[in-house]
């Protein structure tokens, strides 16, 4: 059998982070190697299993846009931590809180006096030149001067040992909630390991950028509110807001759900605005406020600025922060921090020659085969290229277009990156990869703290130099191992909560949330009981035994709309399935379902939104052409099913608190107008009386089994009537859900104060006083029969519309300034 | 001789549906200049905004914040000025130094700046309606040989675009990308000044959007008409020993005494006359009036 060890050889001219030149195992990895040879190969494949699998369930994922295969991709996380000694560990440190002082400070100078520009230390061009420099934000000095709440650095290890930095992260550094996840997992993965290493916690940092938010946050009040502002489930690192938003306590918001008056930001909520007194922002700069930055963008909070100029908000990191992601600065950093603090920067950044000066520019061009280009700007439509890669005339081009407009181009030397060991499922072997490391600070009281750890960066193939989030590969967690136990305890949500602090609703539940659980409630009934008739359909056409009741059925289907007009039969049950062109087929309403669910995101709990998925997975199923009618009553009973698991979420794994009620009253309503409508269509129908029409529509209530079980007889009209309209007991009964609907509406009035809805209530009591019996007296014969069963169904009718009116009534009073989009106007 | 305006700028929005929650900046009140002085300045604002505050933005234009936080269907903001538009120096153009020369004094060299140059750097990158590119440095080739004194270079740049493009108003939108504008070879002056500026500033120097307003003259024998008007736009140049020159490419002509300069900025965004957010309102395109007359001839 080969050794653990065998593939992971160190090679000449780079660093191995865990072997020395002639293969010796480094001093602070001889204990996990001890461990690894011990685990054996066996342990150590169950132990990366089952990583992975944790990964799953949290839906660690990192979206790439544009990814073909849709939003959502696994990331890999390795078994295996990179270790850094203590030791090693606080040189680091030290450089990387010394940088963020400077950058800082680079900040406070270039939204302040610009001494830097005017002394010749920092060209006008990168300041200037800049779209992340915010003209609008000159002049705005943040809280205690803090420009960068939180910082990140990334670096590299060059072959001598030292590391190099080869950017800054100075907008919305992204990567900490994922240090924490993987701590989070591999630490579980590797208990004994963890603890014997004496693993430095990443508790007291995040517990540091709390109080700095805390401290800085504008207000007399002890516990402002913070918000997570996020750009939306669409962008990549969506996911990360939400478990960063989770870890530290804040809700997780998007620019629509804050609103500006008085240059006073508030979040909407149900119960109306609350003051937002500080906010994380994940949004880029010139994205945040489309008043006064992008006009074009529709992510931001319009007024948001002028709010942070009159103090009245905190923004972490302050807005323009990002112009100091260029990398033409590295070179200018010496010299800055030598006149602003007179002292030589510990960390050195990978070797860069900003074009803009006519010398550098040259030297430069003279070694472009050795060199990468990057465009000093995120702006620029031009994408990082190395020399090398170009032939003599796409040198030539390159070279052309640095000249024509030198300042807006970077050459770096590439970067070297260190080798450290990962563990290959299969063969089950240690590999070599290229490896880089995201390192944070945050700011405090005294000075900038670092993150003891980090997010380290595994290259996807053996042979790659550049390691990317964005382009595969996997991430590692990284263990500052010390030689005393760690201070501080675990990272755990805040601090002790007594009674005092107790909390039994969510104050802070935005609008848009609850709007989105109200539809998402409706979307699950009204996609069961759309493929409930389609099935009953289905079937019935396959069987092909009882045309009658098909064609009640159908008439059914036709009369709800969920049927397209045209065509034969099965094109228009094809259709009325698959067909996400047409408004009302069940694929176009599970995908509403799927968007609401994306919205609400962070009320629902792992297993549910795993329910979720499975549903998006069955419901792309439906989309198969080749599939044969048998097939497609397979996917829907598994639709059922998976409705039926989302429907069990829904009363017993949700907390019960408002944004629950208007989960449960949009699927009372949805359910109650589908039942309504369908048991009056189906009274006025000639089947009225026919078993097999009978048997369908308790199979569309959802009753068969009980009714099977009460009465061991066929399915006749007076009984079927019982069970589906006033058997209090039976959910899927009129009467039960109009009583649940009636009892939650008139709370929702009282605690709104707004005025109850007496018509409904009306309504039940006609419906619970029907007496059946008058189906039975022939005294007036057939025809009063039929005159009281169309009465029946003027009720239900009446029933169905009172539903849709209280829907609207609820969109007007709740959700009404959701509704609205903001758009910009302007005028010459 | 100088010359004075009344000068009336009218916006009216009439919204399809209401719009309860609107912040709208006003570029509408004339900078301060040493060849303008202002009489009389009124801004009228219907309905009443719940919050006005007046005060400067970045680039030293008045700026004022207007908030409504109440439901309302229409907005009309009327500005009227009374100004008077004194002579201004003629700047030696063949004087000037080569373009090349202000290319490189306007060009990082680790080396302090004084506070003017410092200044005209603000106006030498791309801004959101400015982008750079190579083909405006082609454009305007045969304006800039070696060593053409700056000033006639940007006087023969302005020329090409007066007679290569036409003005057409429904030719292009505010937000029609410039190489679309030099591709189509119309425009109007918004435009004509973007593509200005981005041809200069490709070129290393630095350009800024000025706006502001321009008498018209009615056609022979015919009384000038009230609202007949719009609102201006042209460009300054930086030059070192010359100071910020002003050009008029859509009329050919350096603005003198019939142009009343309100605002500057990097381009039309930073200095839009009225723009804003709001929230609902569907369709919402303004009718602007603006009105520039003698006021010898308002007062009859």
């Amino acid at each position: 059998m080969p050794d653990l060890f065998d593939a992971c050889p160190v090679s000449p001219g780079t660093y191995h982070e865990m072997l020395e030149g002639q293969g010796q195992v480094r001093e602070h990895w001889q204990r996990v190697c001890a461990y690894l040879q011990r685990s054996g190969r066996a342990q150590l494949a169950q132990r990366q299993a089952s990583l992975t699998r944790q990964l799953q369930e949290n839906g660690v994922t990192y979206n790439v846009y544009a990814d073909p295969k849709g939003a959502d991709r696994p990331w890999e996380l390795d078994l295996l931590p990179h270790l850094l000694p203590a030791c090693e560990w606080q040189q680091l440190a030290a450089g990387v809180a010394q940088r963020a002082r400077l950058l800082n400070a680079v900040l406070a100078d270039i939204y302040g006096p610009q001494q830097l520009i005017s002394e010749g230390l920092l060209p006008a061009e990168l300041v200037y030149g800049h779209n992340n420099f915010l003209w609008p934000c000159q002049g705005i000095s943040p809280p205690d001067g803090t420009f960068l709440h939180v910082y990140a650095v990334d670096l590299a290890r060059a072959p001598d040992g030292r590391w190099w930095v080869t950017a800054d992260r100075t907008q919305a550094p992204s990567g900490a909630g994922y240090a924490l996840e993987n701590r989070t997992i591999v630490s579980r993965a590797l208990p004994e390991l963890y603890r014997d290493l004496k693993v430095q916690h990443l508790a007291g940092f995040f517990r540091t950028l709390q109080q700095t938010l805390v401290h800085l946050a504008p207000g007399e009040s002890d516990s402002p509110l913070v918000v997570v502002l996020t750009p939306g489930r669409f962008n990549e690192s969506y996911f990360e807001h939400l478990y960063l938003a989770r870890q530290l306590g804040y809700p997780l918001v998007e620019g629509c759900d804050l609103t500006v008056r008085d240059a006073t930001v508030y979040l909407k909520t149900l119960s109306g605005l609350r003051r937002v007194h500080a906010i994380m922002r994940r949004l880029d700069d010139d994205f945040c406020d489309p008043l006064e930055l992008r006009t074009d963008s529709a992510l931001g909070v319009p007024g948001l600025l002028d709010a942070v100029r009159q103090g009245r908000v905190l923004v972490a990191n302050a807005l323009g922060s990002g112009v100091l992601e260029s990398p033409g600065l590295l070179g200018f950093l010496p010299a800055i921090n030598q006149r602003l603090f007179a002292e030589d920067l510990c960390l050195p950044s990978i070797a860069t020659w900003w074009c803009g000066e006519p010398a550098v520019m040259a030297r430069a061009l003279e070694q472009l085969p050795q060199l990468l280009v990057k465009p000093a700007f995120p702006s620029q439509s031009f994408n990082a290229v190395f020399g090398r890669d170009l032939d003599k005339a796409g040198r030539q081009a390159l070279a052309e277009r640095i000249q024509a407009r030198p300042y807006a181009y970077v050459a770096q030397e590439l970067a070297q990156l260190s080798q450290a060991p990962v563990w290959q499922q299969e063969p089950g072997q240690l590999q070599s990869r290229a490896i880089g490391m995201r390192v944070y600070a945050v700011a405090s009281a005294e000075g900038y703290r670092v993150l003891p750890g980090g997010l380290t960066r595994v290259a996807a193939l053996a042979d790659a130099e550049v390691v990317s989030m964005q382009r595969g590969g996997a991430s590692k967690d990284t263990w500052v191992v010390a030689d005393t136990a760690p201070s501080g305890e675990q990272w755990r949500t805040q601090h002790t909560l007594g009674v005092a602090d107790l909390i039994r609703k969510d104050p802070y539940l935005p609008s848009r949330v609850v709007e989105n659980l109200f539809w998402f409630g409706r979307y699950c009934e009204r996609c069961d009981a759309s493929a409930r008739l389609l099935r009953i359909i289905l079937t019935r056409y396959l069987d092909g035994d009882d045309p009658l009741a098909l064609q009640a059925a159908v008439t059914l289907a036709d009369e709800l709309s969920l049927l397209p007009e045209e065509g034969t039969l099965p094109e228009r049950v094809r259709a009325a399935l698959a067909d996400s062109d047409w408004a009302f087929s069940l694929r176009a309403n599970l995908q509403r379902l799927q968007w609401a669910a994306s919205q609400v995101r962070g009320k629902l709990s792992r297993e549910n939104w795993q329910a979720l998925v499975e549903l998006q997975n069955e419901s792309r199923s439906l989309e198969n052409q080749t599939a044969d009618f048998g097939e497609q009553v397979d996917v829907l009973n598994r639709l059922v099913m998976s409705m039926a698991a989302l429907s069990g979420f829904a009363l017993d794994d949700m907390t019960r608190d408002e944004g629950w009620r208007f989960l449960m009253i949009g699927r009372r309503i949805e359910r109650l107008q589908s039942l309504c409508s369908s048991l009056a269509v189906y009274l006025r129908g000639p089947t009225v009386f026919d078993q097999a029409g009978l048997e369908w529509l308790l199979e569309l209530g959802n009753s068969s089994i009980t009714y099977r079980s009460r009465y061991l007889a066929v399915a006749q009209l007076i009984p079927v009537l019982d069970l589906l309209l006033l058997d209090e007991q039976n959910p899927h009964a009129v009467l039960f859900q109009l009583n649940l609907l009636v009892r939650a509406y008139g709370r929702l009035s009282k605690e709104f104060a707004s005025s109850p809805e007496p018509a409904l209530a009306l309504l039940a009591d006609q419906l619970k006083h029907f007496d059946l019996r008058s189906l039975e007296d022939s005294l007036f014969g057939a025809a009063s029969v039929r005159a009281v069963l169309t009465g029946l169904a003027d009720l239900l009718q009446s029933i169905a519309t009172a539903s849709g009116e209280i829907s609207e009534r609820l969109a007007l009073r709740h959700f009404a300034h959701v509704d609205d989009v903001s758009q910009q106007t302007v005028s010459v | 001789m100088s010359a004075r305006y009344q000068v009336i700028h009218d916006t009216h929005y009439r919204y399809d549906s209401p719009v309860s929650l609107a912040q709208q900046l006003a570029h509408l009140w004339p900078r301060p200049c040493a060849w303008q002085r202002c009489t009389e300045q009124v801004l009228q604002i219907s309905p009443t905004p719940t919050q006005r505050r007046d005060e400067w933005d970045v680039f030293g234009n008045p700026l004022t914040r207007l908030a409504f936080e109440r439901q309302h269907e229409q907005l009309q903001v009327v500005a009227r000025l009374q100004i008077e538009v004194l002579p201004r120096a003629e700047p030696q153009f063949s004087a000037s130094p080569a373009w090349e020369q202000v290319r490189d004094a306007l060009t990082y060299a680790s080396q302090p700046l004084s506070g003017e140059l410092l200044q005209a750097c603000r106006y030498r990158f791309e801004s959101p309606y400015v982008h750079l590119k190579q083909r405006f440095v082609a454009f305007s080739e045969s304006c800039f040989a070696a060593g053409q004194p700056m000033l006639l270079g940007v006087q023969a740049l302005m020329e090409k675009i007066f007679s290569e493009f036409t003005f057409d108003a429904t030719a292009t939108q505010v937000a029609t990308p410039l190489v679309e504008v030099l591709e189509r070879r119309r425009g109007v002056c918004q435009d004509f000044a973007h593509l200005m500026l981005a041809c200069l500033r490709s070129r290393g120097l630095a350009a800024r959007y000025v706006s502001g307003y321009l008498l018209t003259r009615p056609p022979p024998g015919q009384p000038r008409l009230v609202g007949a008007d719009a609102s201006h736009a042209w460009i300054s140049v930086f030059c070192p020993t010359q100071g910020w020159v002003d050009f008029d490419p859509t009329n050919n002509l350096r603005p003198a005494l019939e142009h009343i300069t309100l605002a500057w900025g990097r381009d039309f965004s930073d200095v839009s006359p009225l723009r804003g957010v709001i929230l609902g309102g569907g369709n919402h395109d303004p009718e602007v009036q603006v009105t520039v007359m003698p006021l010898d001839e308002y007062q009859v």
